[in-house]
């Protein structure tokens, strides 16, 4: 059986009985507790859990995600919210420099399965509240970085984070908690936290993306479809490990290959998408790997200029005609 | 400050072979510094290697202290910690020697030594970087009523970084089991403490989290076991965290790189002669008549034929195997690529 769901209720669904599985599950962060969630995942799960499972905390994000690191390795399964991924920075060091390595540098005596839950997303909120850095994670050896797009994917990928022993940064993202789609009912519903999917077959172009950018391959794929171009749509959902082989099979079919992301495109998830497929299907390319991204400059606020930065489904459909020649 | 020169220790009151134990472990930290030296110097050991020489007595003294279930996160200058814990000097050695014998199998080096037996989760080296992790241990203690408390040992550098005011404030707040041990060894590698911190005595900067705080002589090891023990105890009972400042003085440079431009030589010289730990702890335990001159020779000796055997070992151990190079990236396997 399954249920159609928010993005948003998919992940409150997979905390809540990840919560109720397992005492030693709890949240961090700020203002998730009295607040409700800056986004309104955890509402509510202040009342029903209490003060030691769900705890609000300083605005300290290095301390907190080092807390949830010493918290996991001390035997308990923190789940670490970072408000976005914007404030993930004041965390980096704990991240790259300790959560990533201790499994490594210790030679596997132990291990800190931290899950940090954050948000990207953009909406006219300026330079330093607009950005998207799942990139950067995705360069970490020992980090797991999810950036699911559909509800199915966020609760899956949540609950096996939650329970599996390796730190996965959780990306989600401000403009599709509102999304709705299928999530089966099962409360032991798990995914593996690797691979991509085909949710659109085509013959005639790729198109790779995750998260939102997902929907604008998906929109730029219907419009497409309408004149009889048949666009495959490939949802990568996982950006460390990579699913390079599922591109490459799409990419052996159709030729051609368009790469979708919301960030910058320089040394950004694109550019090592690309060079993988080279390497791997260079003969089977019919055209130059096209890249859609935002625009190299700091989120502008204005309404007009923002969206001139951010990618649309326009300049996807831009996109894939470039290399359809 | 607290000291037990002059006064009486609770701590002289531990057993004789207790006492003559901290002295063979403070030896012992010595010599298989100066070893590792010697070892660096023939080409043995590689990269950085930071020498606990003239801080013994702070980890002798706060570990002897420590319950063993109780958990400890150190900075990089970690050897010490290791060998305070009992961990075997030949492992501590291969180690250094990047061998797959070490305590972590060659991946960490001399800054990240670590035995989950021992719940020594790790030196670490990142200035002040582990302090968060050491409140998120106090935590996990807290939220399963363990009654464990989390130290975590740092340098005075680490406490002009903002981790360590952001686990000090957490600590405080959810009044976690934590002993903040301060290391005041007076200088940030090359830079005085003058020179880094508006405030001079560590201690001070508990003030600002509402939390109890000591001052300690770190050169005599009674006094760094004496003010553990009350500060464990503090924790222990559900009163939150403890800061302790111990003012102690690194003998040697930085690391083996470091010519040491800051500081004179006479003021090294003077501590070697006036503030030794080991000495002045032999020097006690004659005074009070708990030991002779032969007992502490002959646990020099013991711990000469400890240090070549730790060396013979690392010398003598296998390289890591090439084909576990990726192994322990993920705890969990990866199938795509």
């Amino acid at each position: 059986m399954a249920r159609e769901i928010t993005y948003r209720d998919a992940l409150r669904e997979a905390l809540r009985e990840e919560m109720e599985r397992d005492e030693r599950v709890f949240l961090m962060g700020e203002d998730i507790g009295h607040y409700g969630g800056s986004y309104a995942v955890t509402r509510g799960f202040l009342e029903e859990f209490g003060p030691k499972r769900v705890r609000d905390t300083p605005i300290a994000e290095l301390g907190i995600v080092g807390a949830g690191i010493g918290a996991a390795i001390g035997g308990l399964r923190p789940v670490v919210e970072i408000m976005t991924i914007n404030f993930s920075l004041l965390a980096m060091d704990q991240i790259v420099n300790h959560l990533a390595k201790l499994h490594y540098m210790f030679n596997g005596q132990f291990t800190a399965p931290v899950v940090i839950r954050t948000a990207a997303g953009f909406g006219q909120l300026g330079a330093t509240h607009s950005q998207t850095f799942e990139g950067w994670y995705a360069h970490v050896p020992g980090l797991r970085v999810v950036m699911p797009a559909v509800p199915k994917d966020a609760k899956g990928f949540l609950k096996s984070a939650i329970r599996g022993n390796d730190p996965v940064i959780f990306i989600e993202h401000s403009l599709i908690y509102r999304n709705r789609g299928e999530v089966p009912d099962d409360e032991d519903f798990l995914l593996p936290l690797e691979g991509a999917e085909v949710r659109r077959e085509g013959t005639d172009v790729t198109i790779v993306s995750w998260s939102r950018g997902y929907y604008l391959a998906l929109g730029a794929a219907e419009e497409l479809a309408r004149e009889g171009i048949d666009c495959e749509v490939i949802d990568l959902r996982v950006l460390r490990p990579l699913d390079i082989d599922t591109v490459v099979r799409s990419v052996q079919k159709t030729n051609r290959l368009v790469v979708v992301e919301e960030g910058w495109r320089t040394l950004a998830m694109g550019a090592e998408i690309a060079a993988a497929v080279q390497e791997r299907a260079f003969d089977y390319l019919d055209a130059p790997i096209a890249r859609v991204g935002s625009l190299e400059v700091p989120m502008p606020y204005a309404r007009n200029l923002e969206r001139l930065v951010v990618p649309n489904k326009d300049r996807v459909v831009a996109a894939v005609r470039q290399v359809l020649y | 400050m607290t000291s037990t020169v002059g006064g009486r220790s609770p701590g002289l009151a531990l057993p004789k072979s207790e006492l003559l134990e901290m002295y063979r472990q403070m030896v012992l930290i010595r010599r298989f510094e100066e070893a590792a030296a010697e070892q660096y110097a023939l080409g043995k050991i590689a990269g950085f290697l930071h020498l606990y020489i003239g801080e013994e007595a702070v980890a002798v003294g706060a570990i002897r202290a420590m319950d063993p279930r109780d958990h400890l996160v150190t900075h990089y200058r970690d050897h010490g910690y290791a060998l305070a814990l009992g961990l075997d000097p030949g492992r501590c050695m291969a180690e250094l020697f990047g061998k797959s014998t070490g305590l972590v199998g060659g991946r960490g080096g001399s800054m990240h030594f670590a035995d989950a037996s021992k719940n020594f989760w790790g030196g670490y080296a990142i200035v002040s970087g582990h302090l968060p992790i050491a409140v998120g241990l106090g935590l996990a203690s807290q939220y399963q009523n363990e009654r464990r408390v989390a130290v975590a040992i740092f340098g005075d550098g680490a406490t002009n970084a903002g981790p360590f005011h952001e686990s000090m404030n957490l600590a405080a707040l959810w009044k976690l089991p934590v002993l903040f041990l301060c290391e005041n060894n007076l200088y940030g590698m090359g830079t005085a403490v003058e020179y880094a911190s508006a405030v001079r005595e560590m201690a001070k900067k508990a003030c600002a989290y509402d939390m109890p705080a000591e001052r300690v002589d770190g050169q005599d090891v009674l006094a760094v076991y004496d003010a553990t023990k009350v500060a464990l105890e503090h924790c222990r009972a559900g009163n939150g965290p403890f800061f302790i400042e111990a003012l102690t003085y690194r003998f040697r440079g930085h690391s083996m790189a470091d010519p040491e431009m800051y500081r004179s030589k006479e003021e090294v010289e003077e501590y070697r002669r006036q503030r030794d730990p080991i000495t002045l702890f032999r020097t006690r335990l004659t005074q009070e008549g708990i030991a002779k001159a032969a007992e502490f020779d002959e646990i020099d000796q013991e711990v000469e034929e400890v240090i070549t055997a730790a060396v013979r070992f690392a010398e003598e151990s296998p390289e890591p195997d090439p084909a576990t190079v990726m192994e322990h990236v993920y705890a969990e396997p990866v199938r795509v690529s």
